[in-house]
């Protein structure tokens, strides 16, 4: 098992490190003069000359990189060009709230998710099948902005049972989780759905059907368990799109998250916001994949050995 | 293959769109603004008196110019990646996986939101930043045909007639992995437009005034209240071929794969 985490732990090394050069090139690849990206129009050369010196612009790229990475791994992303803040500050006030709404969304999705897979699968090709396969195939295909907009318009605007923008309450929650979790939920039904109705045709199950056990029983106790394992993985790449979905969801309900900051610093020119917030994401989405790789082989033991 | 149907249609109506449009998608008369569905205006008027019906037409059209330029060019650097990395191995393809991995580790659209932010907004980067979301898919599927197809006897024979390795990729790797190619190009042509819409959407692709179905919905944000219309119909657009596409490409899936495993 050990032997397992340490090799996926260095495969992961290239991986962070890669991202790390994606998020400092940035900055590089944005046509014209990264001093005066990072000063402003108006600066003069002055200013200018002292950005080069404080960011290290004069020196070879590899040696702005290390320096790069050298912050990052201290907490230190930079300053924003807009507000002052360090980007570290930013962050910290807006990522947990991005990491809360995905984490509520894949919850919401897991069990809207898993509970029509199940009822899919053992009710199979009944009309309950194809409402289950039909639905999931309708909710991959939404986009995630107009189910927003249209979440708004009838909870907020026609029934006012549910606010339509902002944070504070539990309420405001509510939409942005259901919308952001549906396409996942779809997902997993499908998965699960799959899952179990490979594990139904094992022989175990027959056996266990053969002694008489009852069909609850056997769903639940001797199925189940062995379908799960394909869904866990599915679990952590879905949360992996809901990051990355949060994005949409937090701008339509107009919601304080990092997706949120991101989008403002594209539109602002501050890329020391935008580096920050995609280094920390992409670091995020790895070690969550590498968490769910880690829970895989700890349930499914051949995994260990591949 | 009701999907066929839908993309058919979709393509059809795209292609044709300067025909059929009723109106100009571009020009409006303030006056008529905000109506909703009427004879005139089968589909009604967005704010600025616009046709929504000729948008909604003009809008595939550029939904599909986005589709099959990110999808074609994704394809093209993909299969050549997948190819490399599966039939040479070692040191390219530990590479080119990184490569991917590393793509890879952006969640959803955070990569093309990189892209955009490295290169600006507009129709071409919209493209490339697509394309490039799309590369790490096709890479590997690709890989994994060729992975699968090496091993397989006729390829031996091949080598030893002697055959170059160039001509054994382009007369028995390629077309034999052509079903999985297919099913994932298929597929991915939905991915970007649900991409492509959402950067749209979020101001950081196509820029108004093109009558974009991501762009209209966001412009109809702030008029949900009086004409709802208006917000509906560009996302029922998106999500009816968005739809066309997944089911093709499930269709195609179910009746390709097996085949594909003998």
């Amino acid at each position: 098992m050990l032997a397992y985490v340490i090799r996926r732990l260095l495969l992961l090394v290239p991986v962070l490190v890669g991202v790390s050069v994606v998020s400092f090139a940035l900055l590089q690849l944005v046509p014209g003069d990264p001093a005066l990206i990072l000063a402003g129009e108006e600066a003069t050369e002055e200013v200018l000359t002292r950005i080069r010196q404080e960011y290290g612009l004069n020196r070879p790229l590899p040696v702005q990189f290390l320096a790069y990475l050298r912050h990052a791994v201290v907490g230190d992303l930079g300053v924003s060009i807009q507000s002052r803040q360090p980007v570290s500050t930013l962050l910290k006030q807006r990522f947990p709230f991005t990491l809360k709404l995905a984490f509520l969304a894949i919850l919401v999705s897991a069990i809207l998710g898993v509970v029509a897979g199940i009822i899919a699968a053992t009710n199979r090709n009944s009309p309950l099948d194809i409402a289950a396969l039909l639905g999931s195939l309708v909710g991959i295909s939404l986009p995630i902005f107009w189910l927003g907009l249209l979440a708004i318009l009838i909870f907020s605007v026609r029934l006012h049972w549910l606010p339509s923008g902002g944070s504070g309450s539990p309420a405001h929650l509510v939409m942005p989780a259901l919308v952001l979790g549906a396409a996942s939920s779809a997902v997993i039904a499908r998965t699960t759905r799959a899952s179990m109705l490979e594990v139904l045709r094992q022989d175990y199950v027959r056996t266990a059907r053969a002694k008489g056990v009852s069909d609850r029983l056997v769903v639940y106790r001797h199925a189940l368990g062995n379908a799960m394992i394909p869904i866990l993985t599915v679990f952590g790449l879905e949360f992996g799109y809901n990051l990355g979905g949060a994005v949409l969801t937090e701008t339509v309900f107009s919601l304080p998250g990092v997706g949120r900051l991101i989008v403002e610093g594209i539109f602002a020119r501050d890329y020391p916001v935008v580096q920050g917030a995609l280094l920390i994401v992409a670091t995020t989405f790895v070690l969550v994949n590498l968490l769910t790789d880690v829970a895989y082989a700890y349930f499914d033991p051949r995994i260990r050995y591949s | 293959m009701s999907g066929g149907v839908i993309v058919g249609l979709f393509v059809l109506l795209a292609v044709l769109a300067p025909l059929l449009a009723p109106y100009e998608p571009l020009r409006g008369r303030v006056v008529d603004r905000l109506q909703g569905p009427s004879t005139e205006h089968w589909l009604g008027t967005d704010e600025l008196g616009r046709d929504v019906l000729s948008r909604v037409l003009y809008g595939a059209r550029i939904s599909l110019q986005i589709q099959v330029a990110a999808v074609g060019l994704a394809l093209l650097v993909g299969t050549a990646l997948g190819v490399t990395a599966g039939y040479i191995g070692q040191w390219p393809d530990m590479v080119i996986m990184r490569l991917v991995d590393i793509m890879m580790a952006f969640p959803g659209i955070f990569l093309a939101l990189a892209i955009i932010a490295a290169l600006g907004t507009g129709l071409a980067n919209v493209i490339v930043a697509s394309a490039i979301f799309l590369v790490p898919q096709f890479a590997r599927v690709v890989r994994g045909s060729v992975l699968t197809l090496k091993e397989m006897e006729f390829v031996t024979a091949a080598r030893a007639l002697g055959e170059r390795d160039v001509t054994i990729v382009a007369r028995y790797l390629l077309p034999n992995s052509l079903a999985p190619i297919i099913v994932q190009t298929t597929l991915r042509m939905a991915t970007v437009l649900l991409t492509a819409s959402g950067l749209s959407f979020l101001g950081l692709g196509v820029q108004p005034p093109s009558p974009e179905w991501g762009a209209m919905l966001s412009n109809a944000r702030s008029y949900m209240i009086t004409a709802p219309h208006v917000a509906t119909v560009p996302g029922l657009a998106i999500m009816l071929v968005v739809l066309g596409f997944n089911l093709l490409g499930d269709g195609l899936r179910d009746s390709l794969d097996p085949r594909l495993r003998e």
